[in-house]
């Protein structure tokens, strides 16, 4: 016994990428439950507000997810940029002419759209969770009585619609998840080959079914602040 | 044919390298790649200039020693063909190309278009084979090996161990080849005694001679002149993890 083997696993170059790769599911689940739960602004205020304040009253679910979002994104991030740089140091001696065969672009910039989403997400916690960017959207309460009484509950639909209010917050959210949509629609596929799955059974599913999620991952965080940019969520 | 030809000089591996131009006439389209560069070296001596050195041996496509990164692309832009099987005929009068040696930390060019790919036989020495005496040859039907397994065995068994998958690689990552290796002794019943062992031990040698690790971009398999499918990844990787936590 011991840890020897789990510091070689860790350190080994198919022990990052699955590192890599089980976080990234987890992080993957994180974002459809979330797009699940987002997505309740279309069946109006009370059901969003609804979903809001049954999680509120959740504090050991709400924590429990959150410490273990914390570690996977600690682990995918710190995995990824490391073999990013084993992979630098791999070819020190650029080739003068370069080229293309069938990589595809995403791809080759899991790094660049890994950080930019990550720097959203700092944002976006800030916005939405801490409430430090618009602090008088973010108190915003809604009475409801509820068995003859009055009480009061965050207005997490009301935060939302102010957020996304203005133009400049809308468009960074929609540049954003277009950029999410773009990270995943290589690393969904690729998490699963990484894993050892690719049964030619199902092969051609992964990989045009992690683009399709990708693609309604995308769409769907997109048209929230898009909506409410139309007026259709007001 | 006339051809503007951009090739790697390097005197040595301690020497600094650089592109040197090259005019080159009345090249066959007939022509394979390297008759066409014994064409360019037959005048650089006539010149009395050194020749290029570049690494060949059967010319059929089969050894694996032919190298070469021509216009950016592992073996040139032909699918499933080795630079010794290219032929001129594939690139147009009057073009330019750009033809530079294998690029990896691990693979250092040793002479102009020459490189030092030991680092694979390193790979191979650390666990790619099977550690008992065969002796004569059985009866075929001694040992039943299913159509399936024997048939993805030869195809990893393909594998004439070039290097073009670290060349084409972004990552200059040597997956590829260490997963073909695997892949034609995992699948064959002969290979499952060390298994678990080999594919431990030649990912770790993998990993010291400093390859980079593969990020699924699929590159390799489009240049792979005996078209291994990055599927022997996949299943390298199942192995390594059966080997390292399961």
């Amino acid at each position: 016994m011991g840890t020897r083997w789990l510091a070689n696993f860790l350190g080994s170059s198919i022990g990052s990428k699955v590192t890599v790769a089980v976080s990234g599911l987890v992080l993957f689940g994180f974002v459809l439950g979330h797009l699940a739960g987002n997505l309740l602004v279309f069946r109006g205020k009370g059901a969003l507000n609804d979903y809001a304040e049954f999680l509120a009253h959740q504090p050991g679910l709400v924590w429990t997810v959150r410490a273990v979002l914390l570690v996977a994104l600690l682990a995918h991030v710190s995995m990824a940029i490391r073999l990013q740089l084993r992979n630098r140091a791999a070819r020190p001696q650029p080739y003068a002419r370069n080229a293309t065969v069938q990589a595809s672009l995403a791809s080759r910039q899991m790094l660049l759209s890994g950080l930019l989403v990550l720097a959203y997400i700092v944002y976006h916690l800030l916005h939405f969770t801490v409430g430090a960017t618009d602090h008088a959207a973010f108190e915003q309460v809604e009475q409801v009585v509820r068995n003859g009484a009055t009480v009061q509950r965050h207005d997490v639909y009301r935060m939302v619609v102010t957020g996304f209010g203005h133009v400049p917050v809308a468009a960074a959210y929609v540049v954003a998840n277009a950029l999410l949509a773009w990270h995943l629609s290589h690393g969904v596929s690729s998490l699963f080959q990484t894993l050892g799955i690719d049964d030619p059974r199902y092969l051609s599913w992964i990989r045009r079914g992690g683009i399709g999620l990708a693609a309604v991952i995308g769409a769907g965080f997109i048209s929230i602040p898009l909506c409410v940019q139309l007026g259709l969520i007001a | 044919m006339r051809l503007t030809l951009h090739v790697w000089r390097q005197a040595n591996s301690a020497a600094r390298g650089g592109m040197v131009t090259y005019q080159l006439d009345d090249v066959s389209p007939d022509e394979s790649f390297l008759e066409m560069l014994d064409k360019l070296n037959e005048q650089l001596i006539e010149r009395g200039e050194e020749p290029v050195a570049f690494d060949h041996d059967c010319r059929e496509g089969i050894c694996g020693s032919c190298s070469l990164m021509i216009d950016g692309i592992a073996h040139g832009p032909d699918a499933a063909t080795t630079t010794c099987q290219l032929h001129m005929r594939r690139f147009r009068d009057g073009a330019e190309i750009y033809i530079e040696p294998w690029r990896a930390k691990a693979f250092p060019v040793l002479r102009d278009l020459i490189t030092d790919r030991s680092a694979f036989d390193r790979v191979i020495q650390a666990g790619g084979y099977v550690s008992v005496n065969t002796g004569s040859a059985p009866d075929a039907n001694a040992v039943p090996v299913p159509k399936a397994d024997a048939d993805a065995a030869m195809d990893a068994a393909a594998c004439i161990g070039c290097g073009a998958c670290v060349a084409t690689c972004k990552n200059a990552s040597a997956m590829l080849f260490v997963g073909a290796k695997l892949a034609h002794l995992a699948r064959l019943p002969q290979g499952q005694a060390e298994r678990r062992m080999r594919a431990k031990r030649m990912v770790e040698q993998m990993d010291a001679e400093g390859f980079g690790a593969c990020t699924n971009q699929l590159e390799c398999e489009a240049v792979c002149p005996k078209e291994i499918r990055v599927s022997v990844i996949a299943a390298m990787n199942r192995d390594f993890l059966r080997s390292s936590v399961f």
